[in-house]
């Protein structure tokens, strides 16, 4: 790859893997919750294979944001979506499409760990399975190697995913994610309940996946948005509009370093938090 | 002074929750004591006796409670055979399939059912059920009439204890089930159903203690003629129908082997739920 023709690869020392191509487009996307507007006309281009990071206080519709991007928003009876995503070119609010395989395509990681009840092999088989994949042992042994936790697993693969640690489990959480072969993985503040080891793992996981998948992460850590992200989308709420808002989207290395608004200079300069 | 309050607070509610606890604790104690004494005096006369005499026949001091006891054990098993599916699958279409405005009749109506005394059940059997079963085998009143009473009256229990154990464990794993892209199916059959294994056999335990127990609606459709029975079709006696039809006038004797069939019954179902404990501490230890 070119890096003359991509600056920010070299300067923030990431792997050369972004393309200036939308993978998403999201078009005038707007949440309510009943009455409760979330947030607005919002939009917005993802690049393909990069990754982006969504930063900004509690509260202001990221979680929420990311959500509507897999349509597991609607598992909220009261949520109401309007406007349109785009992802290569196809709605994913278009009324043929098969919200299954669109979950396939577009995994998601929730901040908190969460096996489901059954063993550490069967978290990756059962997806596995619900999708009619082949070669179904091999690519458990391959999701799990891709997060760096077949070592610590492979002799306890039938046992409950319960018994692993709280960083273990979130691994195995991507794993789940990653074995399904998705093209879009969201990431709702992966690391928020791991300690500083278990984070580095799942950083440098994402540096790995980085390419192969498109990725979005949320993420209260600015030094971690700063480590692993090629964008960065900076969300705020509006107290007169009463509605959450990006007030600034650029690459990482543009909002950490001469952010334009005012706002976000603050709050990546720690003043405002 | 607040600290002094704050820990008054906490002696009190403490005290009073130990002393209800206490008190149900001690009243099946009693319970149990009150029922053994009285039946002491059969236990000695009759001994093995309750178990190979000929039959129940108490004018010529004749006890057999074998009959009775198979009649409470079939009766509620055949109950809890047909009332398990039941009340799971109610359980799932009312949690999962039912559209709101669906769901909440269907659950009043469960809640109904549960709570409908068993006396209707028993007059409805006797009126409807029994003329139909006579239709296709006399006389009717039989253990099959009874199993089907029954079953009607315990699938709610199963239904709504099912219902309130899959409320908090279906949020986050259904989340995390749809997000992977599985179907509803999945997730109930895969996911679900496996995790609470305990739960299930816990509820199916509390509605067979309920059947085993249950007495005005098997007294009125199950025929109560003491006799081992050879087919579903056979009328049956149960222990507890027993106890209800003869205590009126039971003496002496008489009166203390009816006792003796409550024992059995209260014996029954203390074995009953310490085998369910037992495997449910073998499950979690497991886990």
């Amino acid at each position: 790859m070119n890096q003359n023709k991509y600056p920010w690869v070299k300067e923030l020392g990431c792997k050369p893997c972004c393309e200036l191509k939308p993978k998403i487009k999201i078009k005038n996307l707007s949440l309510s919750y009943g009455k409760r507007q979330i947030f607005e006309d919002i939009n917005l281009e993802i690049n393909t294979g990069c990754v982006t990071g969504i930063i900004g206080p509690s509260a202001c519709g990221k979680s929420s944001f990311i959500s509507c991007l897999n349509r597991m928003i609607e598992v909220v009876p009261s949520a109401k979506v309007s406007g349109d995503v785009l992802i290569d070119g196809k709605s994913i609010f278009d009324s043929r499409l098969d919200l299954n395989e669109l979950r396939k395509k577009v995994g998601i990681v929730f901040q908190e760990p969460t096996p489901l009840p059954l063993s550490i092999e069967s978290n990756i088989i059962l997806p596995l399975k619900e999708h009619k994949f082949d070669h179904i042992s091999e690519r458990v042994e391959k999701a799990l190697r891709d997060v760096g936790l077949w070592n610590e697993v492979k002799n306890i693969l039938k046992e409950p995913a319960n018994y692993l640690s709280g960083g273990q489990k979130q691994r195995l959480c991507m794993a789940r994610t990653i074995a399904l072969g998705p093209e879009i993985i969201l990431m709702d503040e992966p690391c928020s309940s791991l300690d500083p080891i278990s984070t580095d793992v799942v950083e440098k996981l994402i540096h790995d996946l980085k390419g192969k998948y498109t990725i979005i992460i949320i993420t209260h850590n600015l030094a971690q948005a700063r480590r692993v992200c090629d964008f960065v989308a900076t969300f705020w709420y509006d107290g007169e509009k009463e509605i959450g808002q990006i007030i600034e989207f650029g690459r990482c290395i543009d909002i950490f370093e001469n952010p334009k608004n005012k706002i976000v200079q603050d709050y990546v300069g720690g003043l405002k938090g | 002074m607040y600290q002094l309050t704050k820990k008054n607070k906490d002696f009190i509610l403490e005290s009073v929750l130990t002393i209800n606890g206490l008190f149900s604790a001690i009243a099946v104690g009693l319970i149990f004591i009150f029922v053994t004494r009285e039946s002491l005096p059969a236990i000695h006369l009759k001994g093995w006796a309750f178990f190979i005499d000929k039959s129940w026949y108490p004018l010529e001091g004749q006890f057999n409670v074998l009959p009775m006891i198979a009649g409470t054990i079939f009766v509620s098993l055949g109950a809890l055979i047909l009332a398990s599916p039941l009340g799971l699958f109610s359980a799932i279409f009312i949690s999962f399939y039912a559209h709101g405005s669906l769901a909440w009749p269907f659950r009043r109506v469960v809640e109904l059912y549960a709570g409908l005394p068993s006396v209707i059940f028993g007059f409805w059997g006797l009126m409807k059920l029994v003329p139909m079963l006579n239709e296709i085998r006399p006389p009717g009143q039989s253990l099959l009439a009874g199993i089907l009473i029954l079953a009607l009256m315990i699938f709610p229990i199963i239904t709504l204890n099912l219902m309130a154990n899959f409320r908090p464990s279906s949020k986050k794993y259904y989340r995390v089930a749809l997000s992977l892209g599985m179907r509803k199916s999945t997730y109930i059959w895969s996911i679900l159903l496996p995790s609470l294994k305990q739960q299930i056999v816990g509820a199916m335990i509390l509605a067979l203690g309920r059947a085993m127990g249950e007495t005005m609606a098997v007294l009125m459709v199950c025929g109560n003629i003491v006799k081992m029975p050879t087919s579903i079709f056979d009328p049956i006696r149960t222990l507890t129908a027993n106890i209800a039809l003869e205590m009126a006038y039971a003496m002496n004797e008489h009166r203390s082997a009816l006792f003796f069939t409550g024992l059995i019954l209260f014996l029954l179902i203390f074995v009953l739920i310490s085998v369910a404990d037992f495997w449910r501490r073998h499950e979690s230890w497991k886990e």
